[in-house]
């Protein structure tokens, strides 16, 4: 199941390349035929989606790091190993290798005791609102939902996350190490969202993860006909929002079918004006060519069946179900289908959708063969995501699903990686990927368990027991408390 | 009413076998008394009390015997701040019984109590045998749940819309509420409290500010004072204006002749000492909810002997009044003196988060021996319920075994008893899980299995 999942995310990715390379070879051609009789005029720059796709780019740089090793901890790899007493080593941001207690331990390096503690990869919470819905909670920091109009796919997360929230700072001590921040779900078509490196930084920019690729948020069920039936307009049903998808999925197919009219008369030599740019069209014609990634939020089975259908009705792929409260009831479908599920342990039963929401949600459907992912949506519960992994186990193992630490830690780790699309790059712990590692003081499924050190790409960015890898938030200085939340 | 009549049926049936005399035995007790933790020994259970615990105690003849193989006996579990048996679906209004919407301190939740709610088998499921349900404010205050499902809650935290009516400050009385499957009954005691949000909620709920909020409160004790004084004038109509209706004059007598708590939700450090000082002042009895900030003031909320129910997940500066908010609040209160009661959430189908909170109090800092009665013998202690909360002789036999540490997330309950009945195991949410557990053989849909 697991592999299939890659196999349709890397041809998803391979499929974007391809549309990358048609992009750009369509505009080189262009410019390299002067036997053109009368040549194109340029598209004045902002007008042509393709010539900066990029608009925003990431600033990221690894923080510095220095060679380390942690020998004698328990190591759980997310890659369905656990290896007692083991060894791991990281240079220069990457996993160097990762063994048995005999592996040999490079001259030179930062050698920790991880005895008697754990080691992970780097939790990866993939429904998160920090920095858009940031601490504190006051209404003129409440950037999470353009809620007025039920389709804003033309918003950005990332326009939205005040760097400072000192959630993601809460977020770190709990071994949060990647995060993907959305928009809310009041819309059909919430806007993109964004993958960052939870590292303190001035600028969005210095926190995105290079080469992520975007995801488009859509919701589904009581929150948008709510928000806009309340206000006696469209959706006010369910299947008011069903219609609503779908008229913006035609509107998206036209608007794309203008552009690649437009490129071929382009590439021919032939005169032609661009139709003019759609920055939500953009979004959802990114979707239909399988470079964005559909975020899903939707609780109910039949309403998960239901944009299955609109999915295949317009050729593109749903990437994970978000909250999914009765994931337990389509588990089969949802492995068929090669589409993951994200949800909490069990936080249900707060309003109808989640209503079926039980304990052993994310159990059931795991045995059933989906991808299986544990996300927060929550600045508290984002902290603990491996206790809400451990309660998710605990709830199947009460009814003989033998679910392993080995197999839960991916919840929290590989899963949202292929979520995301960045497990190339992080998610589990093999050499040359990117140096995401977390030491928990013991047992991470343990409620006693705390994240004594954390490191992104290799770097140390959080220690239990050292103020100088606590990093406060600029808002947080000077206050009673000084964001001093580690006792 | 056929439909009423039905749910009573049902809860007939499921009354559960008279108390028995049972001997759990090869157990860990772990007492929330000074006893402490006994490692191994047996604990009775006889007409509904304790009958005898520990390491030299043997099954007497003839009662049914449970070998806990290993397992922890603990009190069972109360939650000291909760909507559960109040209200069934957060979201939808017509289930909610927790607030009151107009009036104010007359407000009496133990009303609404509903013993058929499909919350509370599931919540002994997570080894709670009883529940303060508390009153809260439409738009939230102190007792708020956690704002989950983005666009939801946030979306409509500043709306408007007809059920947001707020009650003059006070949001109502308090009901401890037992969790026995098939009692008809289960309001152990009512108007055990007055509640009311100080703090931003308070502030909002009195036009905008903190001394608007203090002066309404003290006004108002001033008038049930005087009400008290002359309830035959009152009804003449000779005496001045009262800024609350009798009935919540009525419910705040026994609040300012100092005979029934105030539980005042209240987070920042300088709040929680004006509260401190009301109390002084008024003479009346206070609990604390929330608390964010209590580390700050630990010293004076211990001198004041004044107890505090807290969420010890607490640790964002979530709002300008929890600025402070630490992981080791709970730590450092307990360590000041002052007696803490960890709870859960209030989203009711998360009532297990309460003795998760213990545990990661715990973890940050309080002794894990003090642990188990900040859910147990704590809630029972700042509530003043008596013979409930430990393992001691005597006491009711509210007791739960579980497969392991009652704090950890790997443990579940094996067998929970209310009054020395052992309580059915069920629950709707189980039923779903049980249906789609496991993939049917017959080749008919779950539903039909």
């Amino acid at each position: 199941m697991t592999s299939r999942l890659r196999a349709a995310l890397a041809a998803a990715a391979t499929a974007a390349l391809l549309v990358g390379c048609a992009t750009t070879g369509s505009t080189a051609s262009t410019s390299a035929k002067p036997t053109a009789s009368s040549p194109a005029r340029p598209v004045p720059t902002g007008l042509d989606p393709a010539t900066r796709p990029d608009p925003f780019p990431s600033t990221y740089a690894p923080l510095p790091s220095r060679l380390t090793a942690i020998r004698g901890a328990s190591i759980l790899t997310a890659t369905g190993q656990v290896i007692d007493r083991g060894v791991i080593v990281f240079a220069e941001g990457r996993i160097v290798a990762v063994g048995g207690g005999d592996m040999a331990i490079p001259d030179g390096a930062t050698v920790i005791d991880g005895t008697g503690k754990w080691v992970t990869p780097g939790i990866i919470d993939s429904h998160s609102h920090l920095g858009v819905y940031p601490s504190p909670g006051v209404a003129s920091r409440s950037d999470g939902n353009e809620g007025i109009d039920p389709v804003t796919a033309n918003v950005w997360a990332e326009h939205s996350i005040w760097p400072q929230d000192p959630g993601f700072n809460r977020a770190r001590a709990g071994g949060v190490t990647t995060l993907q921040i959305l928009p809310g779900s009041a819309n059909l078509f919430g806007g993109r969202s964004v993958t960052v490196r939870n590292v303190p930084s001035v600028t969005m920019q210095g926190m995105k993860f290079p080469g992520a690729p975007y995801g488009l948020k859509m919701a589904c069920g009581e929150n948008p006909k709510r928000v806009y039936g309340g206000r006696s307009r469209a959706p006010a049903t369910a299947m008011g929002n069903v219609a609503g998808y779908r008229r913006a999925w035609i509107d998206a197919a036209d608007y794309g079918r203008r552009w690649d009219d437009y490129r071929a008369k382009i590439a021919k030599g032939e005169r032609a004006d661009p139709p003019k740019r759609d920055l939500g069209m953009d979004t959802l014609v990114g979707v239909l060519r399988g470079e964005i990634l559909v975020q899903n939020h939707c609780y109910r089975a039949d309403e998960m069946a239901v944009m299955i259908d609109v999915a295949k009705e317009f050729g593109y792929r749903i990437t994970m179900f978000h909250h999914a409260s009765e994931a337990y009831k389509v588990g089969a479908l949802l492995a068929k289908e090669g589409i993951c599920f994200a949800t909490w342990a069990d936080w249900q039963g707060f309003k109808m959708e989640a209503y079926d929401g039980i304990e052993a949600n994310a159990a059931i459907a795991f045995r059933a063969g989906a991808c299986t992912v544990i996300h927060s949506d929550d600045a508290t519960i984002t902290q603990r995501l491996n206790q809400e992994a451990a309660i998710a186990m605990a709830a199947g193992n009460r009814i003989g699903l033998k679910i392993t630490e080995a197999e839960a830690i991916a919840w929290i780790t590989i899963n949202p990686a292929k979520a995301l699309g960045i497990d190339g790059q992080t998610g589990s712990l093999v050499a040359g990927k990117r140096a995401d590692v977390v030491l928990w003081s013991a047992n991470p499924f343990s409620v006693y368990a705390q994240a004594d050190k954390v490191f992104i790409d290799g770097a140390l960015v959080y220690d239990r027991r050292d103020p100088r890898y606590q990093p406060k938030s600029d808002f947080e200085l000077g206050q009673p408390g000084e964001g001093a939340f580690h006792p | 009413m056929k439909r009423a009549l039905l749910a009573l049926a049902t809860l007939a049936l499921a009354t559960p076998a008279a108390a028995e005399t049972v001997a759990i035995i090869n157990a860990r007790l772990e007492t929330a008394s000074p006893a402490g933790t006994i490692p191994s020994g047996t604990i009775v259970l006889r007409d509904g009390r304790i009958l005898a615990l520990g390491a030299g105690v043997s099954a007497p003849a003839g009662a049914r015997v449970i070998d806990a193989a290993g397992g922890t006996v603990s009190p069972g579990l109360i939650a000291p701040s909760s909507s559960l048996t109040v209200t069934e679906v957060e979201q939808v209004t017509s289930t909610r019984d927790d607030r009151s919407g107009k009036l104010s301190a007359g407000f009496d939740i133990s009303y609404g109590v509903n013993p058929a709610s499909t919350m509370i088998p599931l919540a002994r499921q997570t080894g709670l045998t009883r529940v303060v349900a508390t009153p809260v404010l439409s738009r939230g205050g102190g007792g708020d749940g956690h704002k989950h499902d983005d666009g939801g809650a946030r979306e409509f935290a500043g709306g408007g819309g007809g059920d947001d009516a707020e009650p003059m400050m006070f949001a109502g009385q308090a009901a401890i509420v037992g969790l026995a499957a098939g009692d008809l009954d289960p309001v152990v005691r009512a108007r055990v409290a007055v509640t009311l949000d100080l703090g931003e909620a308070g502030a909002r709920n009195a036009g905008g500010s903190r001394g608007a909020a203090l002066v309404l409160v003290r006004a108002a004790f001033e008038d049930a004072r005087a009400f008290a004084r002359n309830r035959a004038a009152y009804d003449r109509g000779e005496t001045r204006e009262f800024g609350l209706s009798r009935v919540d004059l009525e419910a705040l007598i026994p609040v300012v002749e100092g005979r029934t708590p105030l539980l005042v939700r209240v987070n920042r450090a300088s709040d929680i000492l004006q509260v401190l000082r009301l109390a002084r002042e008024e003479k009346i009895k206070i609990i604390l909810e929330g608390a964010a900030e209590g580390w700050l003031v630990a010293p004076q909320i211990a001198a004041a002997g004044v107890g505090v129910i807290l969420d010890s997940q607490t640790d964002l500066p979530d709002s300008f009044e929890s600025l402070a908010a630490r992981l080791d609040n709970a730590a450092r209160l307990q360590a000041a003196g002052v007696t803490v009661a960890i709870m859960g959430s209030r989203d009711l189908n998360n009532m297990r988060q309460q003795r998760f909170n213990a545990g990661l109090a715990v973890a940050n800092g309080l002794p894990r021996d003090a642990a188990m009665a900040t859910v147990t013998a704590n809630v029972a202690k700042i509530w003043g319920m008596t013979g409930v909360g430990s393992l001691i002789v005597g006491q009711e036999a509210d007791v739960v075994l579980w497969t392991g540490d009652p704090l950890e997330t790997s443990s579940w309950p094996k067998a929970v008893f209310i009054g020395g009945v052992e309580q059915p195991q069920g629950a709707r949410a189980f039923e779903l899980r049980d249906r789609y557990a496991t993939p049917g053989a017959m080749g008919y849909p779950p539903a039909y299995q």
